[in-house]
């Protein structure tokens, strides 16, 4: 059994309502409600879920670049929710994060080797010469060539900048990388290129994911394990192959009946789920699928399931399966 | 991992140009721009080398020249007492623009720390230092520097600072707003994930990013704060009696007005020009350095 590198406990980020001129909280928005998961050396972990379901907030609180509400964030046997702020910054030395936005996500003034050099400045690692040699190693096992580092972000191609973002997290050779979208802003083509370059990251540098994406194709493609999120909670989490051949949770069903299958004869039981996702300020009780599940039975609207393994390594919040479950 | 040694030589050949140099083309492209920049590019080498070479004394009077028109000897003509307009014109373009340069710098950087505190910070900071820039706003610009210069003594420093205190908020606002703008970019949420510090971000990605309309907001300041010292000196609020600041010459001239036109013509042109030098440039620069405006 590998080790437990990173450990989710009680994760909760609640946003609060602000009215009246005095902006007393009426309410709050309850974007990650109480969720919990693992995360094994070494493996990927695909989150998905819809706009607005709370994964990237959740991406964002590992590493507290959002403050969790409530909750316990435990990496390599560290405590993160405990570290002061700049005891944190250290430790983010460790945890670095790729983000969905490559035009958005570098520094338009800076050139590339200043914001490749930028996290080697900021942690102090190796002298000038050192970093100025990394940055071009790191240029080139990104697929970029050392003889751009003197360029600007406006002058290359979404792609290639999404290969910068990747370069800029590697360099203070972190155990785990959350890419919060990495692809989605990207073409279906360089996608694969850049999907297929994590892959070989991960391999050359034992690299641990945190994968956040709402393409299940994608997610599939990379992730060892995938948690699907459901209106700030983690609805299923399984190995992917288990997951997407034998989903659980009616929600997971849905998503993976709208996923089209290149075969016209292909016939399949569909799950069509109907209306809206609820507002998060003002979730419904019980569990929070029910206003929109097929199998919603009376227990689903008093009670909230419970979020816990049905089958080895098969995890799920959901009533259908509390008598399958290990008492 | 791969094995690659790269000849660093190779790369610090790759010269590529980078927004500054980007702006510059663009600004380059506009003629008008161009002939903006080369007024204040005159003005400036006369402030810094004209007075060594003007043909009479700025303070020397010789009651026997007075209001002489222009002429091969005096090429502006002379004042009530007989003083070289030319020379004084000359003379002044350095007070001028000294005035409107370093009132303009000292209110970008009191205005860009404030708005910085304010844009960054937000909570009760913005809250407090928001409105005090609406309370300076409040006031008609000229009024409140009057006010400032009449509390503080008339003199060309006190103009000075009252030039730079009442634009102390125009330049505040921009940057806070620019701030607010920026601080929600990815590329500040990437340098906090690095693990930067909040100072560091500040200096490296806030401050360089929201530069470029407080440079247009500033060679434009520079033109009104020139109007604005001049209007102060003519009042006389600022400059004092001998100095040959242009203001100050405009009011002395009222008198003569009729009989002696040029002793008002040429500081009134020289006034002119300049502050239509610095409003062309910065209109260059506006459109070099907002994208929006790029066509």
């Amino acid at each position: 059994m590998t080790e437990q590198l990173l450990k989710v406990e009680g994760l909760k980020k609640y946003f609060p309502i602000k009215s009246g001129i005095f902006g007393r909280v009426s309410n709050h928005v309850k974007a990650v409600d109480d969720i919990s998961f693992s995360v094994k050396k070494g493996e990927t972990l695909g989150i998905v879920g819809e706009s607005g379901c709370g994964k990237s907030t959740t991406g964002r609180m590992l590493m507290r670049l959002l403050e969790p509400t409530e909750g316990k964030v435990t990496f390599d046997g560290q405590e993160l929710t405990s570290l002061s702020n700049s005891e944190m910054r250290i430790a983010r030395r460790d945890i670095q994060m790729v983000f969905q936005d490559p035009y958005a996500s570098l520094n338009p003034r800076h050139t590339i080797e200043k914001i490749l050099m930028e996290p080697l400045n900021v942690h102090n690692i190796g002298d000038p010469k050192e970093r100025k040699q990394k940055v071009y190693e790191f240029l080139e096992i990104v697929g970029l060539s050392s003889y751009h580092a003197k360029r600007y972000p406006h002058q290359f191609s979404g792609g290639q900048r999404q290969r910068i973002g990747i370069a800029r997290a590697l360099m203070t050779n972190p155990k785990l990388i959350i890419a919060d979208e990495p692809v989605s802003a990207l073409d279906v083509s360089i996608q694969a290129q850049v999907l297929n370059l994590m892959q070989d990251l991960q391999k050359e540098l034992k690299l641990t994911y945190i994968f956040i994406a709402h393409d299940l194709g994608v997610v599939r493609h990379i992730s060892d394990r995938v948690g699907v999120m459901y209106l700030g909670n983690m609805a299923e989490m399984a190995d992917t192959e288990d997951l997407y051949e034998k989903p659980l949770h009616p929600y997971t069903q849905a998503l993976l009946t709208a996923v089209p299958v290149p075969d016209p004869a292909f016939e399949r039981e569909e799950v069509v789920i109907k209306g809206d996702v609820p507002s998060p300020a003002n979730p419904p009780s019980g569990c929070r699928f029910h206003t929109r599940c097929p199998f919603k039975m009376d227990i689903c609207e008093t009670t909230v399931p419970i979020f816990a393994e049905v089958e080895k390594g098969h995890s799920v919040a959901c009533h259908l399966y509390e008598e399958s479950r290990p008492q | 991992m791969a094995d690659t040694t790269v000849n660093s030589k190779d790369v610090e050949l790759q010269k590529v140009a980078g927004p500054w140099k980007e702006a510059w083309r663009g600004f380059r492209k506009s003629k008008i721009a161009v002939v903006g920049m080369g007024i204040v590019i005159f003005f400036i080498l006369l402030a810094i080398f004209g007075p060594l070479f003007t043909p009479q004394g700025i303070n020397e009077q010789n009651m026997a020249e007075r209001f002489q028109p222009p002429s091969s000897t005096y090429w502006m003509g002379t004042d009530d007492f007989g003083r070289d307009i030319l020379s004084r014109v000359v003379y002044g373009a350095r007070i001028s623009l000294w005035v409107g340069f370093l009132a303009v710098v000292a209110s970008v950087i009191v205005g860009s720390i404030l708005g910085i505190l304010a844009g960054y910070y937000g909570r009760w900071v913005d809250t407090v230092i928001s409105r005090f820039f609406d309370i300076m706003l409040a006031f008609p610009s000229i009024l409140l520097a009057i006010a400032v210069v009449s509390v503080l003594g008339p003199s060309l420093r006190n103009a000075l600072i009252a030039i730079a205190i009442i634009n102390v908020p125009n330049f505040g606002r921009l940057i806070r707003s620019k701030v607010l703008s920026i601080k929600e970019d990815e590329y500040i949420m990437s340098a906090k994930a690095i693990g930067m510090k909040d100072s560091r971000i500040l200096f490296s990605h806030i401050l360089p990013n929201s530069m470029a309309p407080v440079i247009v907001q500033g060679t434009l300041a520079i033109a009104t704060a020139i109007i604005e010292a001049a209007a102060l000196g003519f009042l006389g609020l600022g400059a004092s009696a001998p100095t040959p600041e242009w203001g100050k010459m405009l009011a002395d001239s009222r008198s003569y007005l009729t009989n002696a036109p040029w002793t008002m013509i040429f500081p009134g042109a020289a006034i002119m020009l300049t502050v239509l030098g610095f409003n062309l440039m910065g209109d260059g620069l506006r459109d070099a350095l907002d994208p929006r405006m790029k066509s």
